[in-house]
């Protein structure tokens, strides 16, 4: 079950998308996720779909495997809808129960929320799967390299976010192992009210804290013991060079923002 | 007939690129009171194994019996087979967490909504049967040196009072004498409460001196099922799965080879020992005749 | 020429209660003197506790010594200038593979050291080659080190080391967490940087039968060297290694009490091949009498 959340992990397939330059992936996504904001229409929302369903395709990532990151914010996703359906107000009333109503206004927006919630979510997990996290923390270090002027621990902050990531799916593996460790001296997590589940969760969460603690002191020992001292003086291995492919990547990229833009203005809302 | 597993099968993520069939159509009987060597190297299926003994895992296919009852049908008490059936995970210290170690041992039986003083006495009892002095019934539980703290672990079952006993790797990551401390504990609590222990181990040389039956898994499969000595004539297959004989096994087949007819099947030093000797007072009692 | 120098190192730590009072002083290491040499084998043996965790963080210079001097390669490690240098020149693998891999590529984790060197790009690439190749694991550059074995974990840890070209590689208890098959990949990847790359290794261990291929094996107990020689010297005292919680492997320890019950077998029997041998002996001996 916990296994399932996929949300942050590297997919390696080798195609064209892993092998851009983790900047352009990183201000691609972002321009993916304002352009998200750019329109209110069902042309957009298909522009959108279809671009994010191309680079799916074009990164080889098999579908069902991104579609179920989806799992871990299914209830998110569901609060959101439901809380739009239900509690937007509009004129063209479509079914009354007691105080609830659902109006064609509330259900066209829960639509395009719940929709644009998931294109969102995919998009940007694509990101992840198509890149590893030391790209990541490169690409994030370079974008933000001129914030070091005023003193912000770049690579240090970014460093911190590719560990984060590295261990996600060993503290996941941990976690599960506790709560079966835990369910075998008799632990209950599924019955009992909101206080009581809560308070099951302390046999997890303590030893986690633990863990997680003893870990972090582990790797901190074993990053010094490989020299780790900060950014300073780091050479890269692989280090970031804008390339054929990443340009054309921009193209497409400016192609996508100006259809979307030009889907809102010339097309009619639907 | 304590547990039982029918034809159980099972497959991890099916219907997904990451499909494997960890279980193949197991049937196995595991009676009262064996103690038992569960043994097979990481991915053999040892550990999804022993996670459907007290049904913490649940078969794609085939049924486990505990009891006679199928411990997955509708309405079968899982909390009761759980305090029956006790599982110690690898490095069980892991999941130790409250303030003292006496609070600690007293999770499961508190689970089980006995009365306190019923919680009480059991975590007593299961400190003292782990070797745990009082003197560090209040103390941190997170204080305590890695062997102690293994033990208030496997306490902590213990005080549940568990018909079978599972222990994943009781001895991982412990010095030698640690070791021979757990595994000595674990038969003294074998014999004197009389209760089923199935030890999961990968080491054959490890388990050979205590259990009265092995039982070495391969690939979701069972290879050999019975009696060490038994098991061990298999010692060149055995190696062949990534596993072996304990080395006096090998020892004793090589002096046979060398043409000094010792018996083949010791498994202990001690009994290999014994067999070494008598050879030696053999000849030395020709040759003096 | 002189890898690693120590001379009456003292560590010391003092436990504080709340109000900082001195509660205890521990001494976790108590006079110890080593000496490698450039291109030994050197295991420390001990059971948990023993200080030789202690004594390899010294070397690396994550501990300072309280009393004492330590040279590594020529490097005071107090010399807080030389601090660098010294981590680059004796390399350490810690026991848990999952805790000292940085990145979620094989190769990118194996890149980390030389980056923070500030060696150049592809002097990089050409290091992280050497060293995948070095250990075996050359093939698994591209994967992610979660879907890898433990042994193979560690063997990657252990190429990220031998990428910052040390002279010297120190190893804590790097097989304690691992499987048999495991373990021997790991114990083989290490004689085989020995020989074939020179690199001075210092094994710590508590598995007997993983240092019968040393040079030297020290012997340590509540922070002292308690005994050191060759795997062979130390091996035939088996009672005395008992006493420090240790055992020895079967074969030797089958020799030792045969030899104990009378038949003429030689000390510190280390493996099957020889105790064979002496066996024959002890047969051709006594018809030829």
């Amino acid at each position: 079950m916990i296994r399932d959340i996929t949300i942050g992990q590297y997919y390696p397939s080798g195609s064209i998308i892993h092998r851009l330059d983790p900047r352009i992936k990183l201000i691609g996504t972002i321009v993916y996720i304002v352009s998200m904001f750019l329109f209110d229409t069902f042309w957009g929302y298909l522009v959108t779909g279809l671009f994010l369903f191309g680079i799916i395709k074009a990164s080889k990532v098999p579908l069902k495997y991104i579609v179920k990151g989806l799992k871990s914010v299914i209830i998110l996703l569901l609060f959101t809808v439901s809380f739009n359906l239900f509690l937007t107000p509009g004129e063209h009333e479509l079914v009354r129960i007691g105080f609830i109503k659902i109006t064609a206004e509330g259900l066209r927006f829960a639509v395009y929320m719940g929709l644009r919630l998931v294109l969102l979510i995919l998009g940007s997990s694509l990101m992840t799967f198509t890149t590893t996290p030391n790209e990541l923390t490169d690409g994030i270090e370079r974008l933000l390299g001129f914030l070091k002027v005023i003193h912000v621990p770049v690579h240090e902050v970014a460093m911190m976010m590719s560990i984060a990531l590295r261990f996600i799916p060993i503290l996941l593996e941990e976690t599960d192992k506790i709560m079966k460790a835990q369910q075998a001296r008799g632990a209950d997590f599924e019955t009992g009210n909101l206080i009581r589940r809560a308070k099951a969760m302390v046999p997890i969460l303590v030893p986690l804290f633990i863990s997680a603690f003893r870990r972090a002191g582990d790797l901190a020992m074993a990053m010094e013991a490989r020299c780790y001292r900060g950014g300073k003086g780091r050479t890269k291995m692989k280090p970031l060079k804008y390339k054929g492919k990443d340009m054309m990547a921009f193209c497409v990229l400016a192609v996508y923002i100006l259809a979307i833009l030009g889907v809102d203005r010339y097309f009619p809302m639907i | 007939m304590a547990l039982l597993l029918d034809k159980v099968s099972y497959i991890y993520g099916g219907g997904t690129a990451y499909e494997k069939q960890a279980l193949k159509n197991i049937t196995l009987d595991i009676p009262d009171g064996q103690f038992i060597g569960l043994i097979g190297h990481t991915g053999s299926g040892k550990s999804t194994l022993i996670q459907h003994l007290n049904g913490l895992m649940k078969p794609t296919s085939g049924t486990v019996y505990f009891n006679g009852a199928d411990m997955n049908a509708e309405g079968f008490q899982k909390k009761e087979l759980r305090s029956k059936v006790g599982l110690v995970f690898q490095y069980p210290e892991h999941q130790l967490f409250e303030t003292t170690v006496l609070k600690d041992v007293q999770f499961g039986p508190k689970n089980l909504n006995l009365p306190q003083l019923e919680v009480e006495l059991r975590a007593y009892d299961a400190l003292k049967m782990v070797g745990i002095s009082e003197d560090l019934y209040d103390a941190s539980p997170f204080e305590l040196s890695g062997g102690q703290k293994r033990r208030v672990a496997i306490a902590g079952v213990l005080a549940m009072k568990p018909d079978v006993l599972i222990l994943d790797e009781p001895t991982a990551g412990l010095d030698p004498m640690g070791r021979d401390e757990i595994l000595d504990q674990i038969e003294k609590i074998h014999k004197e409460r009389k209760i089923t222990v199935i030890l999961v181990s990968h080491s054959m040389e490890d388990v050979a001196k205590y259990v009265d039956r092995i039982i070495v898994m391969n690939k979701g499969g069972i290879a050999f099922d019975g009696a060490p000595k038994k098991v061990f004539t298999h010692y060149k297959e055995l190696e062949q799965i990534g596993l072996a004989a304990p080395s006096v096994t090998y020892v004793m087949h090589d002096l046979n080879q060398m043409r000094i007819p010792v018996a083949t099947d010791a498994t202990t030093v001690e009994e290999a020992k014994q067999e070494i000797l008598d050879w030696w007072r053999n000849v030395r009692e020709r040759i003096i005749r | 020429m002189r890898m690693i120098d120590a001379k009456k190192l003292v560590f010391e730590y003092i436990r504080r209660d709340e109000e900082g009072n001195v509660e205890a002083i521990n001494r976790a290491l108590d006079e110890v003197t080593l000496d490698v040499m450039e291109g030994d084998f050197v295991a420390i043996l001990g059971h948990n506790g023993s200080g030789k965790s202690t004594m390899a963080k010294h070397i690396n210079a994550i501990l300072m010594p309280s009393e004492g001097t330590l040279y590594v390669n020529g490097y005071d490690t107090k010399d807080e200038e030389k601090i660098w240098d010294i981590r680059q020149s004796a390399g350490m693998v810690f026991q848990n593979p999952d805790n000292q891999i940085i990145a979620t590529v094989v190769e990118e984790d194996v890149g980390f050291g030389p980056e923070n060197l500030g060696v150049p790009t592809e002097e990089i690439w050409k290091r992280v080659e050497e060293s995948l190749k070095a250990v075996g694991m050359y093939e698994y550059r591209s994967h992610s080190p979660n879907k890898l074995s433990g042994g193979q974990k560690q063997r990657v840890a252990i190429a990220g080391i031998m990428a910052m070209r040390p002279k010297c590689i120190i190893l804590d208890e790097p097989t304690a967490m691992l499987d048999p098959n495991g373990r021997k990949e790991v114990i083989r990847t290490i004689r085989e940087l020995n020989k074939k790359e020179k690199v001075t290794v210092l094994l710590i261990t508590h598995y007997m039968d993983e240092v019968i291929h040393a040079d030297k094996v020290l012997v340590m107990d509540s922070g002292k060297v308690v005994m050191q020689g060759t795997p062979r010297e130390i091996f035939s005292q088996v009672d005395k290694l008992k006493k420090y919680r240790l055992d020895v492997p079967q074969v030797t320890e089958l020799a030792y009490e045969l030899k104990k019950q009378g038949m003429p077998l030689p000390d510190g029997i280390l493996t099957r091949d020889e105790f064979v041998e002496a066996m024959m002996e002890v047969r051709n001996g006594a018809f030829t009498r």
